[in-house]
């Protein structure tokens, strides 16, 4: 049995902590209870439950998507939204936390800072855990609100071209976003300078799953033959030499004439916040679909709840 | 008859043989030998033929189980189990990497949660192109075996 498979084995109580824990029907099953969300986002589903969002980090959307998603469906929301005001601050474990918010919640969305939290609490949680972001390791509902947005925009996730673009190495949603196409038959390119190139594991990864994929370093028009370009914020604190970054920072921004020979269903996704690596000339244009992906993760955040919980759309 | 003297037979139990010298400790550690009450004796930088220097660990009127001494592979794969009754060899047993390791190694990643809350590690034995590595099962680090901190 391969460690994914053997993973969502071992889920015993309807977890999500990472998109491998999905198989490919789990995941297109999700995406399409997303869109009937999308068609009535108003149901009373979540009547009488009691959803916990711990979050013992700071996070803007991704905490509002999952309070809306809830209220929308007629349950309540319980928890923190910040570790200073929970009783973490006072020395308590993750265990003891996790224990004590079940005899309370039906499920719990929580991010921590920690890699691993979530696979560890969804290991002694008695109700479901959502991970909403373990540190720098994974993020599943990013990940299928990406897939979400790539499906309605390109009406399809078989054999398209995806061009990830920036912070390649430190960032968890190109990765997992990796891991989710690779059931799809995609072929990728990757554009990132040296500093924050594909680290060789995703490439080993693609090699084994047989899924085609070039590097290059320079995004220029390198995007052409892509359906999506998939932008990442290149972090300053990243880069040990600063010139570096500065060089850097401006060869990976976006602007809107170099859309001009894309084809014509390219979408522009990005998983925010965004700095300067879409120029804000962009926003015009009918390309850009990173606000619309961020909505979308409203109904994707909705299948996830009802999925974890047992419930039909 | 010089070897004799350096490691006596033992009458019962199990003698590990053929350890890299450097890792002779690590598997005492490894076994939790140090809090053992049986009679244990250890030899260091023996001259051995195969790995140069080598290590030795015999303990008396004890039998491990085969998960407890495939934790030895993590650390010294050519190593030798032999089980010992009435001074004879009635078991030489192979070792191989169990397909998960608990407690023994230590996560690379100081973010991971194992590191800075009370949690077991946990880890997947993978092999990448005949490359054997260890990930985390919490955070998911990916670590070449000879890399591997153990506890």
């Amino acid at each position: 049995m391969g460690l994914e498979s053997e993973l969502s084995h071992i889920m015993s109580n309807n977890s999500l902590v990472s998109i491998s824990d999905y198989s490919k029907e789990e995941i297109l099953s999700i995406l399409d209870s997303a869109a009937k969300f999308e068609a009535n986002p108003n149901r009373k589903t979540l009547d009488g439950k009691v959803i916990a969002t711990l979050f013992f980090e700071p996070s803007t959307r991704t905490r509002l998507s999952f309070e809306t998603a809830v209220i929308r469906l007629g349950g309540s929301i319980i928890g923190f939204s910040d570790a200073a005001t929970s009783s973490s601050a006072k020395g308590e474990t993750l265990n003891d936390t996790i224990h004590m918010v079940s005899c309370y919640a039906d499920a719990i969305v929580m991010r921590h800072p920690l890699e691993g939290a979530a696979r560890y609490a969804a290991e002694v949680s008695p109700v479901p855990i959502i991970n909403a972001g373990d540190g720098a390791n994974q993020h599943p509902s990013q990940t299928l609100l990406d897939l979400y947005s790539i499906l309605k925009t390109q009406g399809t996730l078989e054999n398209l071209t995806i061009c990830l673009v920036g912070d390649l190495k430190y960032g968890r949603t190109v990765h997992s976003l990796i891991m989710a196409m690779s059931h799809f038959n995609p072929t990728f390119k990757f554009i990132a300078p040296d500093e924050l190139k594909m680290p060789d594991e995703y490439k080993l990864f693609c090699r084994k799953k047989n899924i085609p994929f070039t590097e290059v370093n320079e995004l220029n028009e390198n995007f052409n033959d892509a359906d999506i370009l998939y932008m990442t914020r290149v972090q300053k604190e990243r880069f040990q030499d600063l010139m570096e970054y500065e060089r850097v920072k401006n060869v990976y921004t976006l602007k809107n004439d170099m859309l001009a020979h894309s084809k014509p269903n390219l979408r522009i996704l990005h998983p925010l916040p965004r700095v300067t690596e879409i120029d804000p000339d962009v926003d015009g244009n009918e390309k850009a679909y990173y606000f619309r992906q961020a909505q979308n993760g409203l109904y994707i955040r909705q299948a996830i709840v009802s999925k974890v919980l047992g419930l039909n759309p | 008859m010089e070897k004799k003297l350096k490691v006596a037979a033992l009458c019962n139990g199990t003698v590990i043989d053929h350890i890299p010298s450097d890792k002779m400790f690590k598997v005492v550690s490894i076994l939790h030998l140090e809090s053992s009450l049986n009679q244990i004796t250890l030899a260091n930088n023996l001259e051995s033929a195969k790995i140069g220097s080598k290590g030795i660990i015999k303990i008396s009127d004890r039998a491990f189980a085969e998960d407890e001494t495939n934790k030895i592979a993590l650390i010294a794969p050519n190593a030798k189990i032999n089980i010992i009754r009435d001074f004879q060899v009635v078991e030489k047993r192979p070792l191989s990497l169990p397909n998960e390791i608990r407690e023994i190694v230590q996560c690379t990643n100081p973010n991971c949660i194992t590191n800075n809350q009370p949690v077991m590690t946990r880890f997947h034995v993978l092999k990448h192109d005949g490359e054997i590595m260890l990930k985390c099962h919490y955070c998911e680090r990916e670590v070449k075996r000879e890399d591997a901190k153990i506890k």
